[in-house]
């Protein structure tokens, strides 16, 4: 199972160091991590997911790591989940029309086109980027990049007000 | 007019601020400019020959008096031998701030003259570490670092200083206010929590306080003692935590686990609720955590959270500091009436105190059991001595066999089991409580790496005494190799005659005596403790078959404890 955590640390030098050495040293596997600057120019988010049961560990871990100030492990659907992918398909001049009409149903923007392939920026939830992936290895993915996910826990009263309207 | 330092001025005036009095260390190229200003400054420096040693002389200070200690060495090489002191400190969470010289920051990773990454090494092996970029962090890096590794649950603390940053003026300014956000260590435990502590206390019929060295950091004794007695409940001791309860009260079993007697290790086996206080419940308490105490239910209280339900799930959860929190326990329990009758439980307890004892024979005619020279040693000085110890069977004997009524007075390495830590560990006790006897007892292997710095005690004149347990072996591997390996002894044979420590003593400045019958062992301890102008080295020629009984195999259940070989040879299971 896959957890997901915020962690709010400070933005200082070799911070992102201190989480990785301890997640290193601890035997935590990170299945993947990002870090950037938050509205706060003091301040740095860092999006980790990781496999594995020892959850609380995991965050009385980082909690110990002196430059961390805030620990969230988001529940399932509680948070805005987002990756971003660029995935360059094979794609001769026979099949550009199919595969680009299925790309538009799947929201991918076609980014760069080749002689014999396509790149797609695909943005969304996690689980949008897989289904398109699989569509796509029909043809043939030739390269793959793909961001750590980022996510921000949802508004408690827009989800609530959401739920009433509903 | 705002005063003008060098960054090596700031520094030193910034350790003097901390209220610094004693430094261990060892200069060089890149601290060079830090040791000019010592030289006009109050601090006393004492200097170590290898940056282990400074490291672990700051941490024997640091032991003994409950203050940080202070090491500083210099770049790479000194950086790297340092390490080792570093995680050792962290593991036994000793307060210490180490300060490490590093290259100009200009010539930061171009793999300069005696450039380590220190920083990135030491990340691991620290509560935290820093690397400054400017003269004028320093008094506030310098004031962080001593917040960081005296409060909460204390550690090593780390600063790399570049040499530039040594050279470079600032503007001398007193430290700011402590500015870390996500630094707020608890203090006092939930009350909703104390209360269900001592509700599951009501209830139990066998409760056994399991406390370790975390008592010792908050200087809990007394508290401790209070609470217990009014529990009436019995108590283990740790490894960690001897002497933080007299060994002489009733209520005190001694120390379980691996090594521990049988009634302590057992007694939690048995015990329907462990009442844990600064303690981790490491494997060498636990044996198989699978079979540890089956039946007890658990109160963890402990600064750290991480530590709770780590090893072992904590029914009643406390974070907190051990001296707040035994004060919170205190007055739940007096608020309540209820003092359930525990005769029965401790008269099974000291039942099995007087059917199984530890044990050792001591003949007339030798070899030397090494328990002897202990007991001898405890007997001459009525127990008043600090004693340091090194690691592996002479660690085991002294904490076994040696009777501890205070706190502070007892120093090893727990958790990392650093051979070589007693002598410089001795050396930074005896600088931090010139007035007490500092007794090292040490084993001939653990000597053999650390011994050159009873060149600093002759030296610097700090007269140390040393009981060197000599079997000639690599002790304790040696046991496992004879109770595990059928007796195939593979590379833990040690000389006999080489080195002739009682002449290394002699060479280093200090008395070199050397002991070989049972019959000189008291006049020795007696001839040692009457030579205080200098450091003094007994080696003692022990017996080279003497194992530490009981013993748990690693990986065991303690349910399992052998009383001696005979009784380990007997149990097939365990072989």
């Amino acid at each position: 199972m896959k957890h997901v955590i915020a962690v709010l640390v400070e933005n200082k030098p070799g911070v992102l160091a201190r989480v990785s050495t301890m997640f290193a040293r601890r035997g935590f596997n990170i299945h993947s991590l990002t870090v950037g600057p938050t509205e706060d120019p003091g301040m740095s988010r860092m999006t980790v997911v990781v496999d594995g049961p020892e959850m609380e560990q995991i965050v009385k871990q980082l909690y110990k790591l002196v430059h961390t100030v805030k620990v969230t492990e988001f529940e399932p659907g509680t948070a805005i989940e987002r990756e971003i992918m660029l995935v360059r398909v094979n794609a001769s001049p026979k099949l550009r029309g199919e595969i680009l009409d299925a790309a538009r149903v799947c929201d991918a923007k076609a980014v760069d086109v080749g002689v014999t392939t396509i790149t797609f920026e695909v943005t969304g939830p996690p689980d949008r980027l897989a289904d398109f992936l699989q569509l796509m290895s029909t043809y043939g993915v030739t390269s793959l990049a793909k961001s750590g996910r980022i996510a921000l826990a949802r508004d408690q009263k827009t989800a609530k007000s959401q739920s009433k309207s509903a | 007019m705002p005063e003008q330092l060098t960054g090596a001025q700031a520094l030193i005036r910034s350790l003097e601020y901390e209220g610094v009095e004693v430094v261990f260390g060892m200069p060089g190229g890149a601290i060079l400019k830090a040791y000019d200003p010592i030289l006009e400054s109050p601090i006393r420096h004492v200097l170590a020959r290898h940056e282990q040693g400074a490291g672990h002389m700051a941490s024997g200070y640091a032991h003994a008096t409950g203050r940080v200690g202070v090491a500083i060495v210099t770049s790479g090489p000194a950086a790297t031998n340092l390490l080792t002191a570093l995680q050792d400190a962290y593991m036994d969470s000793v307060p210490m701030v180490a300060i490490t010289g590093q290259v100009a920051t200009t010539s930061i990773g171009n793999d300069a003259f005696q450039e380590a990454h220190t920083w990135g090494m030491s990340m691991p092996a620290t509560k935290h570490n820093s690397l400054i970029t400017s003269a004028e962090e320093i008094p506030d890096a310098v004031r962080e670092a001593f917040h960081l590794a005296s409060t909460g649950r204390k550690g090593p603390v780390l600063i790399d200083v570049p040499k530039d940053v040594l050279v470079d003026t600032m503007t001398w300014h007193r430290p700011g206010e402590i500015n870390l956000p996500g630094y707020k260590p608890a203090v006092k435990g939930h009350p909703r929590q104390v209360k269900a502590a001592v509700d599951l206390i009501e209830q139990s019929e066998r409760p056994v306080l399991y406390v370790g060295g975390g008592v010792v950091a908050a200087s809990a004794g007394d508290e401790l003692k209070e609470f217990a007695e009014l529990i009436n409940v019995p108590m283990v001791t740790t490894l960690m935590a001897r002497g933080v309860f007299p060994d002489s009260h009733p209520l005190n079993l001694g120390m379980p686990g691996m090594h521990g007697n049988y009634t302590a290790t057992i007694a939690m086996q048995r015990s329907d609720l462990l009442i844990t206080i600064g303690a981790r419940f490491d494997d060498r308490i636990t044996g198989d955590l699978k079979h540890f105490a089956t039946g007890a239910k658990v109160i963890h209280v402990d600064i750290d959270p991480a530590e709770i339900s780590k090893n072992r799930f904590a029914d009643v959860p406390i974070v907190g500091d051990a001296k707040t929190v035994l004060g919170q326990l205190i007055m739940e329990t007096e608020r309540r009436d209820a003092r359930p009758d525990r005769d029965a439980w401790l008269a099974t307890l000291h039942d099995w105190q007087t059917t199984y004892p530890l044990e050792y024979d001591q003949d007339p005619k030798g070899p030397i059991q090494q328990q002897y020279v202990i007991e001898e040693l405890h007997r001459l000085t009525g127990g008043d001595a600090t004693i340091v110890a090194g690691v592996g069977q002479h660690q085991m004997w002294a904490s076994q066999f040696w009777g501890f009524e205070e706190p502070r007075r007892w120093i090893n390495s727990g958790g990392l089991g650093t051979m070589g830590y007693a002598i410089p560990a001795a050396v930074g006790a005896k600088v931090g409580t010139p007035d007490e006897v500092v007794f090292a007892i040490d084993g001939d292997g653990c000597f053999q790496m650390t011994g050159t710095e009873l060149i600093t005690a002759s030296v610097e004149n700090i007269p140390i005494k040393v009981a060197l347990l000599n079997n000639a072996s690599l002790g304790m591997v040696k046991q496992w190799q004879t109770l595990f390996y059928d007796g195939r002894l593979s590379q833990t044979e040690l000389s006999p005659t080489v080195p002739n420590f009682a002449l290394f003593a002699e060479a280093c400045g200090a008395v070199g005596i050397r002991v070989d019958q049972p019959d000189q062992v008291a006049s020795a301890l007696e001839q040692a403790l009457a030579i205080n102008d200098r450091p003094v080295l007994i080696e003692f020629i022990c017996d080279p078959e003497a194992m530490v009984f009981p013993m748990v195999p690693a990986g065991g259940s303690n349910d399992d404890i052998a009383l001696s070989r005979e009784d380990f040879m007997s149990r097939e299971d365990l072989t």
